[in-house]
């Protein structure tokens, strides 16, 4: 407010002086134009009132510019109010624009402002837009790569050069799934690949690809085979990733560096069974059978050329051909009933639910050549070895023909199991064709409803080692064709997946890893958003460790790069060994039964320090989990030494007024919905969220790092708790 | 009276030992060369048996078995269906087109004139 007493001031002088110059010159001119005694004239009139003059001319000089006092001082004010104007619209609200007000001159000063704001607001918005639609863009893509990776009946692993792994699939998890305790894997987002496969193979792979980098290759690949803990055999095929991390515009793909490979992973166990299996059926027909097929060939030679032979010699020859060709007969009804399998022509069959094939089998004769199908008894569980698709053709083929050649308007279809084979059935009222045709129909191209297909029913039939044939049922005056194929048997069932990767978006990517520093950089000064935490949980017997209570359940979670891995998640019930007490029954809800035949401690700990290798441990009140952890080191050998959070304490570093430091009323506090708690998984879910909405509330007050973290956490005062 | 045999077979060198067991057991034996033809010698001669081989020229033999047995007049005729190649969804073809019994080779030569006796219901 100085500054406008002061511009007041400096106007008020102006205006005074402008006042008395104006006078001072009217003044002058008058006096100028008068003759001598006008002057003396004046002179002697005003001379003695000169004082009273003097004071009426500063007055009128006054009262002239507090009058005016008003208008320069509101015109001042105008220009403040455009200026606190135009600074809301410049920080505030962009969209707020300036009221029209004051003289002329601010009037249009105002419009110009509110015709730049509105320009701005829209180049703004406009780069928003864009900026959006960029993010959504990549995200749809992202979530394409997500769903193609989870299709993929090949492992796919991407890592970065130090063998971190930023992207994996399904398979790729389930091929290196551990043995019987390992209900975590040793694939997942940013552990090393190391862990998996042998470092010498990849390090063997990585600089094969090198030499034929060099060597000017474009698509350099490296293959190894490797075994799994589970004893499977895999193929791998490696190529690099280059320049992902550096790309600039002008860089060839030749000269880009290599910042990660590809990995795909075939599951070769089973091929090379086989494989195994065919060589030894064709040994055995074809070296087994040349030393039986030389003795009856000599023999009966022997018998032909020799005419004159005694009885006795004869008999003894005919002796072995009888053998021999015996034996000869035997090893092929062993053979076939031994290695049928191996000897089916390859053909991809996949394991279909019956049900499902009927079903599309009906929905597409209908639609394709208009015939009514119901459908007959259908056995809902028959699963079939099958390729449903060219069953499907030939089954629509068979009715068009019967539609074509008969003029049957309506069919049944249906489905029975007959020992180790399924019975499809295509039924309908009237009697069969003659034979000729009818053969016709099975070997003749399938054409049908706008369909060719070079394959005859015959052959389709003969893929999956099946027969067809049709029948006259006369009692019911019906006719049925009846394709016969072998039932899937309940082992080859596809494996099951889980049931979250349904319902939410897989989080098996994470590309940003490719940026990430080796593991060379000291944890306690890398940001608490760059690390990787296991956040977990564990229900006990009862509090007290150290008189004998032990842990029967442990769940755990990991975040990476700031993210909850859902799908990476460790839960694994164990066998305390001693009674649980019902009161910790009444919260955790695990009975002895649940218990029983689970693994003991000794075996669940060494699984448990895998899943949470190279990461920071986080639980809610750690101490009480890490007690029960390290009274276990001497008995299990294993030995949680990575630094821990706390997220307890960590809540009372951000809170310390609040009273409640329970897993809720923190929940609660940060709006995280509490779904599943008092189970370890659950409640291990909760926490890690809890963690994720700490971070940037930590980060407020200045605690970024690992270290500061656990500084804050010390000095807190829940931190002086002993257990 | 002797039971009457028809041999269904396109090989000469199974038929010889074919012909030469069934005679010995004392059968009166014909002998077909492809599917056609031993339909024709079902109703000529009408059989008591038939050894039909599944792989005939012209008609197949499961063909064959189907026309025996859509036919009432033939119902007495019993079908022993021979087959090398013996995959077991065949056998389940053969059987459910009514033969009577199915018999892979190589065989043992008793067994086959056990089953043809077991069929005729003669005493093995």
């Amino acid at each position: 407010m100085s500054g406008d007493g002061t511009s007041l001031a400096i106007a008020f002088a102006i205006t005074l002086g402008i006042s008395a110059a104006v006078v001072g010159l009217a003044g002058a001119v008058v006096w100028s134009g008068l003759g001598p005694e006008e002057r003396a004239t004046i002179v002697a009139i005003v001379a003695p009132r000169i004082g009273l003059l003097i004071f009426v001319v500063l007055l009128g000089i006054g009262v002239a510019s507090v009058a005016l006092q008003p208008a320069i001082r509101s015109r001042l004010t105008d220009a403040r109010r455009l200026a606190e104007e135009a600074h809301i619209m410049l920080t505030a609200n962009p969209e707020y624009r300036i009221q029209p007000a004051g003289s002329g001159g601010l009037r249009e000063l105002g419009a110009v402002l509110n015709e730049f704001a509105g320009r701005v607001h829209e180049l703004r918005e406009e780069v928003d837009a864009k900026i959006e639609d960029a993010r959504a863009s990549i995200e749809e893509e992202r979530n394409r790569l997500a769903a193609l990776m989870s299709e993929l009946t090949q492992g796919v692993l991407v890592c970065n050069r130090e063998g971190r792994i930023l992207l994996y699939n399904e398979r790729a998890r389930q091929l290196f799934a551990g043995g019987e305790t390992s209900v975590a894997t040793l694939v997942g987002l940013g552990r090393s690949i190391f862990a998996v496969i042998d470092r010498n193979l990849v390090g063997h792979g990585l600089d094969t690809l090198a030499q034929r980098l060099a060597q000017g290759d474009p698509h350099p690949v490296a293959h190894f085979l490797t075994t799994t803990q589970g004893g499977q055999l895999l193929r791998v095929h490696m190529a690099p990733v280059r320049g992902l991390a550096h790309l600039e515009d002008g860089d060839s793909p030749e000269q880009m560096e290599v910042t990660g490979f590809v990995l795909t992973l075939d599951d070769v166990t089973r091929a090379v069974e086989d494989d195994a299996r065919r060589d030894r059926v064709l040994h055995s027909l074809t070296e087994g059978s040349r030393a039986s097929l030389a003795n009856i060939r000599a023999a009966v030679e022997s018998l032909l050329d020799y005419g004159d032979m005694d009885e006795a010699q004869r008999s003894r020859f005919l002796a072995v051909i009888a053998d021999e060709s015996r034996a000869l007969s035997e090893r092929l009804d062993r053979t076939m009933h031994d290695h049928a399998d191996s000897l089916k022509t390859r053909w991809p069959l996949e394991n279909v639910l019956g049900a499902d094939l009927v079903g599309a089998a009906q929905r597409r004769i209908e639609a394709r050549i208009a015939m009514r199908i119901e459908l007959g008894e259908v056995d809902p569980t028959m699963r079939l070895e099958a390729d449903s698709f060219s069953l499907t053709q030939a089954l629509t083929y068979l009715a068009s023909r019967l539609k074509s050649d008969l003029g049957v308007r309506e069919a049944r279809i249906r489905l029975s199991r007959s020992g180790r084979h399924a019975e499809l059935d295509l039924v309908w009222r009237g009697a069969p064709p003659s034979a000729a045709p009818l053969q016709a129909w099975e070997d003749e191209p399938m054409r049908a409803g706008g369909d060719e297909s070079p394959l005859s029913v015959k052959d389709v039939v003969d893929r999956h080692a099946g027969e067809v044939w049709h029948h006259i049922d006369r009692a019911g005056s019906t006719s049925y064709f009846r394709i016969l194929i072998p039932a899937a048997s309940a082992g080859s069932l596809p494996a099951r997946r889980a049931a979250a990767a349904l319902t939410s978006r897989p989080e098996y990517y994470d590309f940003d890893l490719f940026h990430q520093p080796g593991q060379t950089e000291d944890v306690d000064a890398r940001p608490l958003s760059a690390l990787a935490y296991t956040v977990f949980d564990t229900e006990t017997t009862g509090l007290d460790p150290s008189k004998g209570d032990e842990i029967i359940s442990i769940g755990a979670v990991r975040i990476v790069n700031g993210r909850l891995l859902r799908h990476e998640v460790y839960e694994q019930l164990v066998d305390p060994r001693r009674p649980i007490g019902s009161e910790s029954v009444a919260i955790h809800g695990i009975t002895a039964e649940m218990l029983a035949g689970q693994p003991t401690i000794d075996r669940v700990l060494p699984a448990f320090h895998e899943f949470a290798a190279d990461t920071v441990l986080v639980a809610h009140n750690a101490a009480f989990d890490m007690r029960f952890l390290q009274l276990k080191e001497k008995a299990t050998g294993v030995q949680f030494t990575q630094p821990v959070l706390d997220t307890l304490l960590l809540s009372e570093v951000l809170h310390p007024n609040q009273q409640l430091h329970q897993l809720e009323a923190i929940a609660e506090r940060l709006g995280i919905n509490v779904v599943g708690r008092h189970t370890a998984l659950g409640d291990a879910i909760v926490t890690a969220e809890v963690l994720l909405r700490m971070l940037p509330l930590l980060a407020e007050r200045g605690i970024r790092t690992l270290r500061e973290a656990r500084d804050a956490s010390q000095r807190t005062y829940y931190a002086r708790i002993k257990y | 009276m002797a039971h009457k045999i028809l041999i269904a077979d396109d090989e000469p060198n199974i038929v010889l030992s074919l012909e030469f067991l069934m005679k010995r057991e004392g059968y009166e034996v014909h002998v077909a060369e492809n599917g056609d033809d031993a339909l024709a010698r079902v109703a000529e001669v009408m059989p008591d048996l038939v050894l039909l081989d599944v792989m005939l020229p012209r008609r197949s033999g499961y063909d064959v078995c189907q026309q025996i047995r859509a036919n009432p007049d033939w119902r007495g005729v019993k079908v022993l269906m021979l087959t090398a190649k013996g995959r077991d969804t065949e056998m389940q073809k053969g059987l459910a087109l009514g033969a009577d019994a199915y018999i892979t080779k190589p065989f043992a030569t008793k067994e086959l004139v056990a089953r043809v006796k077991q069929l005729l219901g003669e005493p093995t």
